[in-house]
């Protein structure tokens, strides 16, 4: 029994609790964290489901397409790569998109089944609530890479050892951004239904109008408009800044906008799911009524 | 609309207090000029058909939803200005089910001790203290897939009242449950209010739920249509029991269109 609340029925002048300190907060984030592992490892279909996709890529599209598309050497390269050796980042960064997809659809799904009133009823200001569920996507979508690249590697698709280390805060930010974008699309969506929606606009175009498929001098020879729409394309920042940690290298103008997008959709999100402004309470949900 | 006001005494701070509350989802009303206050210690049945408006004013009393119009204070701390305080003080029973089947139950009430900042060690205790109360001590280590529909819910209350809160919302709380289920979930309940002086919302459209001794807030199409002890309810409306009064102030009212005199 918390001794600061208990006397509250039959005070005249309402108490106030002690503000939670910083270990209330981590005590929340480890809550939270926790709860996405657990959820994760009891849906092992949505972990096989989430390598088979990537493999898949690996396996049989770039096999078959290696012939077809030479790659020349074109920075952070220094020699001729295989195209399974190039689309790897991007196929990290598929397995980023699609976890943040994923758990906006997992959060669409939670606001109509309840789950996400649970959250958003702690008294954890709401911001801080989301970046944690955020954090807990994104680790989960990490453990998902490196599982990835682990197969890779057996397929004899390599970096440099050190690598695999520099590459881990590209991906972290990245997977942020796509993560965000998730939550913010997810604020968007009404019903769950309208998932097919996001597959065809958000996810398709953003993976295949960047740069994880062929390089950009490729796409630009090909369509100039192409060109440009992969250039506005934050996806194509995200994999060049994957790619060019593989080797130990840093693409700052990638780093700049995969940063500023990650903070334009943290905040939008934040924005939509605040309780006073957001666009929840203009949505009539079934309210439980389901 | 003609209210019926319960007169409680103002010395002691509301367990609820709800002022002149109103909402809407685009152009359509959802909430109306909805008042109403909850002394501390009672238990209050929130009584209307669905789509009265039930489930929007517990969406905005936990701030799911911003306040449009009017205020609410959960034992005088205003839910939108200083909602942590509030929430602190609030319990919440949802009327879907909200607990995650393919987790344990203390796996799903570790979680809900987290987002209240509660510590593993001192969640542990809770966790076995609040499961021995709604008697399902051992039931622990089940997957909450496995427990039946009467049994989730008892888990879900022992979750919402985890974090010792002052004020429970429970929105339609027995809605799917067996007779037997019904009975000891309201009965248990009563005995919080009793036994620990813990204030009660209880939503529902069930009338045999009601008991003399409580304090009804009829809700029709987003207006409080009656707010008062059940014996006052039925002098003011001149029925002869509760369920006369909910077809007068609430049923009759939606078929013809006429408010009752």
């Amino acid at each position: 029994m918390r001794t600061q609340t208990a006397p509250d029925t039959g005070a005249a002048i309402p108490l106030r609790s002690p503000a939670f300190g910083i270990l209330g907060y981590l005590i929340c984030l480890k809550g939270i964290l926790v709860r996405e592992g657990l959820r994760f490892l009891h849906q092992r279909e949505r972990f096989v489901a989430s390598l088979v996709r990537p493999l898949v890529w690996l396996f049989i599209f770039a096999a078959g397409f290696r012939q077809v598309l030479g790659v020349s050497i074109v920075p952070p390269y220094k020699t001729y790569v295989l195209y399974e050796v190039y689309i790897t980042p991007g196929l990290a960064g598929m397995i980023l998109l699609f976890s943040g997809m994923q758990s906006s659809l997992s959060m669409v799904y939670d606001r109509e089944m309840g789950n996400m009133r649970t959250l958003l009823v702690s008294p954890f200001p709401r911001w801080f609530l989301l970046v944690s569920k955020l954090l807990a996507g994104v680790t989960v979508a990490l453990a998902q890479v490196y599982v990835f690249l682990a197969i890779a590697w057996f397929w004899d698709v390599k970096a440099p050892f050190l690598g695999y280390i520099y590459v881990l805060p590209a991906l972290f930010l990245s997977g942020l951004m796509l993560g965000s974008l998730g939550m913010l699309v997810s604020s968007l969506i009404k019903q769950l239904e309208n998932f097919s929606g996001v597959m065809n606009f958000v996810i398709f175009p953003m993976y295949f109008a960047s740069s994880a498929l062929y390089p950009l001098w490729r796409v630009q020879e090909a369509s100039p408009l192409l060109y440009k729409i992969c250039l506005a394309n934050p996806f194509t920042y995200a994999v060049e800044l994957i790619r060019f940690a593989f080797y130990g290298q840093m693409e700052w103008t990638s780093l700049a906008v995969v940063a500023a997008f990650t903070t334009v959709f943290i905040t939008g999100a934040v924005l939509a799911y605040d309780p006073s402004r957001g666009l929840m309470n203009r949505k009539q949900d079934t309210g439980g009524n389901a | 609309m003609k209210h019926l006001q319960a007169g409680y005494g103002t010395s002691a701070v509301a367990a609820l207090e709800v002022r002149a509350v109103g909402h809407s989802y685009g152009r359509k009303e959802a909430l109306s000029d909805v008042t109403f206050c909850i002394p501390p210690a009672s238990f209050a049945v929130l009584l209307g058909l669905n789509g009265a408006g039930k489930t929007t004013l517990f969406s905005l009393i936990s701030r799911l939803y911003g306040i449009q119009r009017g205020s609410i204070r959960i034992f005088g701390h205003d839910i939108g200005r200083d909602s942590r305080e509030a929430l602190r003080r609030l319990g919440i029973v949802f009327q879907a089910r909200t607990l995650d089947l393919d987790l344990s139950v203390r796996q799903n009430l570790s979680y809900h001790a987290a987002l209240h900042g509660i510590g593993s060690a001192e969640a542990r205790r809770r966790i076995d203290s609040v499961l021995e109360t709604v008697e399902m001590g051992d039931r622990l280590r089940d997957k909450v897939r496995s427990l039946s529909g009467g049994q989730m819910r008892r888990v879900e209350i022992a979750r919402a009242l985890l974090h010792n809160p002052r004020l429970l919302l429970l929105d339609e709380p027995t809605v799917g449950l067996d007779i037997q289920s019904r009975a000891s979930i309201l009965a248990f309940i009563r005995k919080l209010v009793s036994a620990e002086g813990i204030s009660v919302l209880w939503a529902t459209h069930l009338i045999d739920e009601v008991d003399p001794g409580d304090q009804i807030v009829m809700l029709r199409q987003g207006r409080v249509t009656a707010d008062g002890r059940v014996p006052d309810i039925l002098q003011k409306t001149g029925a002869a029991d509760i369920g006369q009064a909910f077809s007068k102030l609430c049923r009759i009212e939606t078929e013809t269109g006429e408010m009752p005199t």
